[in-house]
C-alpha cells in the first residue's frame, strides 16, 4: 500500500473529522443538551402527555407493520432476483431501487392520487366497499413500506449472490424440499443480512415524515405520528417538547445503527 | 460393461425456448413472483404512474405553465443549484472521509465510522431540528443561518453525507495493493498513483454515490421544514412547493412538479444500474 | 444397469452442452466421466442428479424413470467440487441433515452419523464448524453427508478439483478404498486422466457434448477409439504416418532394420527417472527414396520420445546425436491426421 506523507495524512484526517464533527456530531449532541435542559422534567411530561404517548404508540405500530411487510416482500423478491431467471428481471431489479431516489413528498402524492376516497383511481371504489386507505393507518403503513422498501433487498441480495446456490443444491440432493431448504439452509445463511435490513428499515420507518404527513391527515391522537408531532410542537413554540420527542426518536435511530455496526463485523468471519 | 451410443445423425428438433426469454421459475416461485409484482405495482408502480397521468391532465401547455410559474421556477432553480453544489462537496468530502476510514489508523476511527450512518437513520425532521440547535437562532457558535440558502445547503449536506462514503469505502477496501506497489516500483509518484491508479478504480463508486446523493438532495423535504423557513423565491425547495400545491388542493400542479422529481429519480436509477453492471463486468 | 441415460440433449442458447448422449452405467461400479473442461461431463452428472434438466431424452435410475423427478426424490448423493458445506452447521449436523429431513429417529441418526464419521476419519471433528476443517476434511465430510442417506448412486462433481496435488492423490486412493468397502454405484467427473485411470473401473470419455469412448482404463489406453481419446489419455507424438505414445518409440544409434526414421536430437531433458528427447527427422524416406512431407512428417513438429534414463545413458545420447527411430512392436498407433493434431 502506498503511504501518503505525514502532513497530507494529518490534513485529510483533520478535514474528515472536522467536517463530520461540525455537520453531524456536534449538532446531534445539542439535542441531548436541549432535551435535558430542564432535567428529566420534560420526559416526565412527554410520557404523561396523552398526545405524545399516542403519537409514539402509533409510530411504533405503523413502523412494525411496515417492517414486517417489507421483510417478507424483501426476502422473497431477493430470492427471485438472485436465484431465478425470468423475462423482465433486470427492469424489476432496477425498479425496486426506485423508492430510494423518490422524494417522500412524491410518494405521498402518488398514493394520494390512487387511493384517496374522493377521486382516487382505486380509492373511490374502495371507499364504496368501506375501505379507507388515505387518512388511515393503512395509508400510513403503505407510505412507510414504500420509502423503506429497498433496504432489506439491498442487504440480502449481495449476500445471497455471494453464498451461491451450492448449499441449496446440496440440500435438495439430500432430500430437502423447497420449504425445508429455505428454512434450514437459505435463511440461516442470510440471517445477518436480514437482521441489518430489518434494523435499518425500522430506523427509516420510525422516522418517516413527508410521505406520512400527506397520507395521514395529521389528526392529533389519531393519525399523528411522532415526527409529525415534533413539527407541530416546534411550530407552536413548544421547543422543549419538540426536543424531547426528537430525543426519543434520535435515541432509537442511533441505537439501531449502533446495533448494526456491532453486529456487522461478525459476518466477515 | 457399459455401453454407449452416440447419435451423430440429425439433431432432434423439439421446440426449444427462445434464448433471452429463458425462465427457470417453478410453479411455486411463479406464484411468489406474481404476488410480489402485484404488491409492488399497487404500492409503487401504479401510484407513480398516476403522477405522470395526472400531470398530463391539463395538457402540455398547462404542464409548462405550472412549471414556468415564477415561484415554481425559483424553487426548481434553488433545489437543482443547491443539490449540484452539495453533490460536488460530497464528491470531495465523501472520498476524503472514505479514504481516512480505510487507509488511516487513529483513535476514534470506529466512532467516526458509526457517526457517518447517523444522517441515514436519523428522522429527517429531527435532523432539521439538530441543525437548528447549532446553526440556528441562539447558536452556541454564534452563527444564525436559519431561513437562509446556507441552511438549505447545510440540511442537504447532512442528509446526503453517507452516500459517497458508503459506496467508495468498500471499493477502497477491496483495492489491490499490488497494483499501487507495482506503479510505485515503476517510479510513479504518490499523486500520480492516486490520479492514475486509485481514482479510476473509485470512479464508478463515486459516480454511483454522487447520483444517489443528487437524487436525495432533490427529493429532500423533512430536514428543510424547520430549518429553511420555506420562504418563496428564497428558501423554498421543490418538495415544499409540491406539498403546498397538495395542501391547496391543486393536485395537477403538484403532480406536474412531482413528475419532474420523478424523472430525476428514474434517471438516477438508470445511472446506478449501468454503473453496477459495468463494475460487475469488470469483475 | 443402475443408471440409464438415453438420448439426452442439453442446449445453452446455441451451444450444445450435451448432444444426444446415451450411456449405461452398471450397478456397484466406480465410473469416471472424463473429458476437457466445458465438454459437458458436469452437465451430464447434474442432469442425472436432477440439478439440471435435459431439453430432451430420459434418465432412469435403478429402473425408475427419473427424468421428471426433482432432485430430492431421486435418492442420489451428490458431492460438489467446492464442497457446498452447510457453513452454519457442525460437522455432525451436516452429516445428519439428510437423515433429519427423512424424519429418522434421533437415536438412529446419532448412530449413523457416528458410523459415517468413523468411515471418513472425522470422528474427532464432529462438533467443529466446517470453517475449522481443511479442504480435504471438508470434502470427506461432504462425502459422508452424501452417503448418510444411503443413496442408490453417488455422484461426485470434480470432487478433488479444488484441493492441492498431495491431498488430491491421498483422497483419490482413499475414495477407491472407500468404494471397495461401500460398493455404492459411483460416478465421478474429472478432467484429470491420471485420476480417472487410477480410480475408475470404467471410463466414459466425453468431449464437445458427445461420448467419444467407453471402456476400462486399459482398454482406453491400449485401444483408443480415435485420435481424441488417444490424445486425451496420454502424450502423443507423430512418427511418419502414425501417431503413437512417446514411450512407444525405440531409439537406436545405428541404422538398423527397415522402417526406421533417421533424425537429430535437438532437445534433451532429464525429468526424474526418464529422459525426454525431441528429434528432428531428416528429409529422406525410410527406404532412401525422396518422399513427400505428408508421409515422412518432415516439416511438422519434431518427434517426442521418452525413454528410461538408464537406456538413454547406455546409448550415450547427447544434443546433436544422430538417431534412428522405430515404432515399438505392439505399440498403439492411429493414423496421423493431416494436419497433425497437437498432443494434449
Amino acid at each position: 500500500m502506498v503511504e501518503v506523507s505525514t502532513p497530507v495524512k494529518w490534513l485529510l484526517r483533520v478535514l474528515a473529522i472536522g467536517y463530520v464533527f461540525f455537520l453531524v456530531a456536534w449538532p446531534v449532541t445539542t439535542i441531548v443538551r436541549q432535551a435535558f435542559a430542564d432535567g428529566l422534567g420534560t420526559f416526565v411530561e412527554i410520557f404523561s402527555d396523552e398526545q405524545a404517548v399516542n403519537a409514539l404508540t402509533l409510530t411504533v405500530q405503523v413502523a412494525v407493520q411496515a417492517v414486517l411487510i417489507n421483510l417478507v416482500f424483501g426476502v422473497g423478491i431477493s430470492l427471485l432476483l438472485v436465484r431465478y431467471e425470468f423475462p423482465g428481471k433486470r427492469v424489476l431489479s432496477a425498479l425496486v431501487d426506485l423508492p430510494m431516489a423518490v422524494s417522500p413528498v412524491v410518494v405521498g402524492l402518488s398514493l394520494l392520487l390512487v387511493y384517496n376516497g374522493r377521486d382516487g383511481w382505486f380509492g373511490e371504489h374502495l371507499e364504496k366497499w368501506g375501505v379507507q386507505i388515505i387518512f388511515s393507518g393503512t395509508g400510513m403503513i403503505m407510505a412507510t413500506c414504500f420509502v423503506a422498501l429497498p433496504l432489506v433487498i439491498r442487504e440480502v441480495v449481495p449476500v445471497l449472490t455471494e453464498i451461491g446456490d451450492d448449499q441449496e443444491q446440496a440440500a435438495r440432493s439430500l432430500g430437502a424440499n423447497a420449504r425445508q431448504t429455505f428454512w434450514r439452509i437459505t435463511l440461516p445463511s442470510i440471517k445477518w443480512a436480514v437482521v441489518y435490513g430489518v434494523v435499518l428499515s425500522l430506523a427509516r420507518s420510525l422516522g418517516e415524515f413527508g410521505a406520512v404527513k400527506i397520507v395521514s391527515g395529521n389528526v392529533a391522537n389519531q393519525t399523528q405520528t411522532a415526527t409529525l408531532l415534533v413539527e407541530k410542537q416546534y411550530q407552536s413554540f413548544d421547543q422543549a417538547g419538540a426536543y424531547a420527542t426528537s430525543f426519543v426518536l434520535a435515541f432509537v435511530s442511533v441505537l439501531c445503527i449502533v446495533v448494526v455496526s456491532i453486529l456487522r463485523p461478525k459476518e466477515h468471519h | 460393461m457399459a455401453t454407449a451410443t452416440v447419435g451423430a445423425t440429425a439433431r432432434p428438433t423439439s421446440p426449444r425456448r427462445r434464448a433471452g426469454a429463458r425462465t427457470t421459475l417453478t410453479a411455486g416461485s411463479s406464484l411468489g413472483l406474481g404476488i410480489a409484482v402485484t404488491w409492488f405495482s399497487l404500492l409503487v408502480l401504479i401510484p407513480l404512474t398516476a403522477i405522470v397521468a395526472t400531470s398530463a391532465g391539463r395538457g402540455w401547455s398547462g404542464y409548462v405553465d405550472t412549471l414556468a410559474n415564477p415561484q415554481t421556477m425559483a424553487a426548481i432553480q434553488l433545489t437543482v443549484g443547491q443539490s449540484l453544489l452539495v453533490t460536488v462537496i460530497n464528491i470531495v468530502m465523501g472520498t476524503v472521509i472514505a479514504w481516512v476510514l480505510v487507509r488511516d489508523r487513529f483513535w476514534g476511527r470506529a466512532v467516526l465510522d458509526v457517526i457517518i450512518d447517523i444522517p441515514f437513520a436519523l428522522p429527517t425532521i429531527v435532523a432539521g431540528l439538530v441543525l437548528l440547535g447549532l446553526y440556528g437562532n441562539g447558536s452556541p457558535i454564534g452563527l444564525d443561518w436559519a431561513y437562509t440558502e446556507r441552511a438549505v445547503l447545510l440540511a442537504l449536506a447532512f442528509v446526503t453525507l453517507p452516500f459517497i462514503v458508503r459506496t467508495v469505502q468498500p471499493v477502497l477496501e477491496e483495492l489491490d495493493h499490488d497494483v499501487e506497489e507495482a506503479a510505485a516500483s515503476l517510479g510513479a509518484k504518490r499523486l500520480t498513483i492516486f490520479r492514475r491508479i486509485i481514482l479510476p478504480s473509485l470512479a464508478p463508486a463515486i459516480a454511483a454515490g454522487a447520483a444517489l446523493s443528487f437524487a436525495r438532495a432533490i427529493a429532500e423535504y423533512g430536514s428543510l421544514v424547520l430549518l429553511s423557513g420555506n420562504k418563496p423565491f428564497s428558501t423554498e425547495v421543490v418538495s415544499v412547493r409540491v406539498l403546498s400545491f397538495i395542501e391547496n388542493g391543486s393536485t395537477e400542479s403538484a403532480a406536474a412538479v412531482a413528475s419532474l422529481m420523478l424523472a430525476v429519480a428514474l434517471f438516477v436509477i438508470v445511472v446506478l444500474d449501468v454503473v453496477q453492471r459495468r463494475v460487475s463486468r469488470r469483475g | 444397469m443402475s443408471i440409464e441415460v438415453t438420448n439426452v440433449t442439453k442446449k445453452y442458447g446455441d451451444f450444445y452442452a450435451l448432444d444426444d448422449v446415451s450411456v449405461s452405467l452398471p450397478t456397484g461400479q466406480l465410473t469416471a466421466l472424463l473429458g476437457p473442461s466445458g465438454g459437458g461431463k458436469s452437465t451430464l452428472l447434474r442432469i442425472i442428479a436432477g440439478l439440471d434438466t435435459a431439453d430432451s431424452g430420459s434418465v432412469a435410475i435403478e429402473g425408475t424413470n427419473a427424468t421428471k423427478l426433482p432432485p430430492q426424490k431421486r435418492n442420489v448423493g451428490f458431492v460438489f467440487q467446492h464442497y457446498a458445506v452447510f457453513k452454519h452447521m457442525t460437522v455432525a449436523k451436516n452429516v445428519a441433515f439428510g437423515l433429519e429431513i427423512r424424519k429418522t429417529p434421533k437415536a438412529e441418526v446419532k448412530r449413523r452419523v457416528g458410523e459415517l464419521l468413523e468411515l471418513v476419519h472425522l470422528s474427532q471433528f464432529a462438533d467443529r464448524l466446517p470453517s475449522q476443517l481443511s479442504g480435504g476434511q471438508r470434502q470427506r465430510m461432504a462425502l459422508a453427508r452424501a452417503l448418510a442417506v444411503e443413496p442408490s448412486v453417488l455422484l461426485l462433481d470434480e470432487p478433488f478439483g479444488a484441493l492441492d496435488a498431495k491431498v488430491r492423490k491421498e483422497l483419490r486412493e482413499w475414495l477407491r478404498r472407500l468404494h471397495d468397502e461401500v460398493h455404492v454405484t459411483t460416478v465421478f467427473v474429472t478432467h484429470d486422466q491420471e485420476e480417472a485411470m487410477e480410480v475408475a473401473d470404467e471410463i466414459v470419455v466425453i468431449n464437445q457434448g458427445r461420448v467419444e469412448q467407453v471402456g476400462s482404463p486399459d482398454q482406453l489406453y491400449d485401444e483408443p477409439a480415435n485420435d481424441f481419446v488417444m490424445g486425451f489419455l496420454g502424450e502423443v507424438t507423430r512418427l511418419g504416418p502414425v501417431r503413437l505414445r512417446p514411450h512407444d518409440i525405440e531409439v537406436a544409434t545405428t541404422p538398423g532394420r527397415a522402417g526406421t526414421f533417421p533424425g537429430t536430437v535437438t532437445r534433451l531433458l532429464r525429468v526424474g527417472f526418464e529422459v525426454r528427447l525431441q528429434v528432428e527427422l531428416e528429409d529422406v524416406s525410410r527406404d532412401g527414396r525422396s518422399a513427400t512431407s505428408s508421409t515422412t512428417g518432415v516439416g511438422a513438429a519434431p518427434v517426442s520420445v521418452v525413454l528410461p534414463r538408464s537406456h538413454a545413458r547406455s546409448l550415450d545420447l547427447e544434443l546433436g546425436s544422430r538417431v534412428w527411430l522405430t515404432a515399438a512392436v505392439g505399440a498403439v498407433t492411429v493414423p496421423a491426421m493431416v494436419p497433425a493434431v497437437v498432443a494434449v
